[in-house]
């Protein structure tokens, strides 16, 4: 399957939003736009009613192949937020133990005249898969497909230094950690690209970064002294213990000692660089607690930014999604 | 948007507000609402709320409120372009508030901005200030004060343009 072409398929014909599936090849003005609009639905958590009526009657459903907590609670209290009904349909646990079909699955939920589908999928490329192939008519939000994309969580680490640093022009972004499996990585890279950052680096160990990363057009570090220095922006990265034990890491105290951000470790960067975080965040493997705690730290306004901009996102897709022209069903 | 703005001749927006914050002060000195707080809708309605606060010496700072994600039209046109955050800094509770918007056509967007009120409290009363008056109401409300009426032709819209200086411009209606 050709993941490069998804510009075309997120878009409707008038080039408004429908599906978001991942932040690379989306222009520039959408990813504003999704900033704006996420900006003005910031204010709506803090009114003693936090509804707006924008998805009234409609019906999403997250569909869920991999567990997640924080993500899925999220995105369910955004469509809540749009006074949407929300069904949570977590898969592992479910049908596809039957032995159906995910397309079968798919044509069963969408007969319950859903209208949303918040995708999570361990493999790459799936979300795309069902926009394209199994239902073009339903909105399609990627939560999270293989190590390929998570977009609303690059979007809403977006929001945040926007809201934070005032814009992107200018901009050193330090992104640290198991950028090879990183599908967060991978977003952040495409939309502070897009945006207009002046520097992305990667910092990480040969082995966990992925070859030919350059050419999505970021510098690479593998220490944190040269990597970190005068950064305006740090973003930690999750790392998955299961992968510690493999071949990839020695262990989780080497990794701390030479890649996890420390207060010492800190003073390469920006003397006023603020410290990011996707949660949920392994304490003295990736990041100190004084850190992760500390006055740098954006971690928990991260968490109710992430409300705000899956908001905005499934206001926009709901809404590109109503005025495209119907599709046809491709078999 | 690339609207067809032409001026609107022969209403000045200056005397229409002098004399809409004269109306405004004896409307509320009638009812005992002296110490009301005005709330703008965006764009033209927020700068008439703060010209009328001024104006008539209202303390509490001018409330705004963006009905975007209130519109009843969400459906067949979408999101709308150019969102502000809404700010209603006071509580709303037990308040006289003052709403106030550049033109009142179908009455749906003050529906709207009542709808979005309320999701902040109870205030103790509403009244409505409109600077234009085009009568093609779609919903049962009407407004407290009014500057003018104006008839238009089929098609036709019109709108506050400012904020310094404020006038009255006409635009497509299919343009906007």
């Amino acid at each position: 399957m050709d993941l490069s072409r998804h510009g075309d398929i997120q878009l409707n014909e008038q080039g408004e939003l429908r599906h978001f599936l991942t932040t690379e090849g989306l222009p520039r003005a959408i990813l504003e736009e999704i900033l704006d609009v996420a900006d003005s639905f910031v204010p709506v958590g803090e009114k003693p009613v936090k509804n707006v009526p924008l998805l009234r009657g409609r019906t999403v459903i997250n569909l869920f192949f991999e567990p997640s907590t924080r993500t899925r609670t999220t995105f369910e209290l955004a469509a809540k937020r749009l006074s949407a009904d929300v069904l949570n349909f977590n898969v592992s646990a479910s049908a596809t133990h039957k032995g159906e079909t995910l397309l079968d699955t798919l044509r069963n939920l969408k007969a319950m005249a859903s209208d949303m589908f918040v995708i999570r999928h361990p493999d790459s490329g799936a979300a795309h898969f069902v926009a394209e192939f199994a239902t073009p008519d339903v909105a399609i939000i990627n939560a999270g497909d293989g190590w390929h994309a998570h977009p609303t969580q690059a979007m809403l680490d977006m929001l945040t230094i926007r809201r934070h640093k005032g814009g992107f022009d200018g901009l050193k972004v330090a992104i640290v950690g198991d950028i090879m499996h990183s599908r967060v990585a991978r977003s952040q890279i495409h939309a502070l690209r897009t945006l207009g950052a002046e520097e992305v680096r990667v910092i990480g160990p040969r082995t966990l970064m992925p070859r030919n990363v350059e050419a999505l057009g970021v510098d690479v570090f593998h220490d944190m002294q040269s990597g970190l220095r005068d950064a305006d922006v740090v973003m930690m990265l999750r790392l998955q213990r299961e992968r510690m034990l493999g071949a990839d890491l020695p262990s989780e105290q080497e990794f701390f000692r030479v890649y996890g951000l420390s207060t010492d470790k800190l003073r390469y960067a920006s003397g006023d660089a603020i410290v990011m975080h996707p949660g949920p965040i392994n304490r003295g493997v990736e990041i100190e607690s004084a850190v992760a705690d500390g006055p740098r730290s954006l971690i928990l306004n991260q968490v109710s930014y992430g409300i705000a901009v899956r908001m905005a996102v499934m206001s926009m897709a709901m809404s590109g999604q109503r005025r495209a022209p119907a599709q046809e069903v491709r078999q | 948007m690339t609207a067809e703005c032409s001026p609107v001749s022969g209403i000045e927006v200056e005397p229409l507000l002098q004399d809409m914050s004269r109306r405004l002060r004896d409307f509320l000195a009638e009812r005992d609402r002296e110490a009301a707080c005005c709330i703008g809708v965006h764009t033209g309605g927020v700068w008439l709320a703060g010209r009328l606060a001024a104006e008539l010496g209202l303390r509490d700072p001018v409330g705004e409120l963006d009905i975007s994600f209130y519109r009843d039209d969400y459906e067949s046109r979408g999101l709308h372009q150019d969102l502000r955050p809404s700010s209603l800094p006071f509580t709303v509770d037990g308040r006289h508030l003052v709403l106030v918007d550049d033109v009142i056509m179908t009455g749906r967007t003050v529906r709207a901005a009542l709808n979005l009120l309320f999701d902040y409290g109870r205030p103790a009363s509403v009244c409505l200030v409109n600077l234009l008056d085009v009568a093609t109401r779609e919903l049962p409300i009407q407004p407290d004060i009014v500057g003018r009426r104006l008839q238009l032709e089929p098609g036709q819209r019109v709108k506050l343009s400012g904020p310094e200086p404020l006038h009255l411009v006409m635009q497509d209606a299919e343009t906007e």
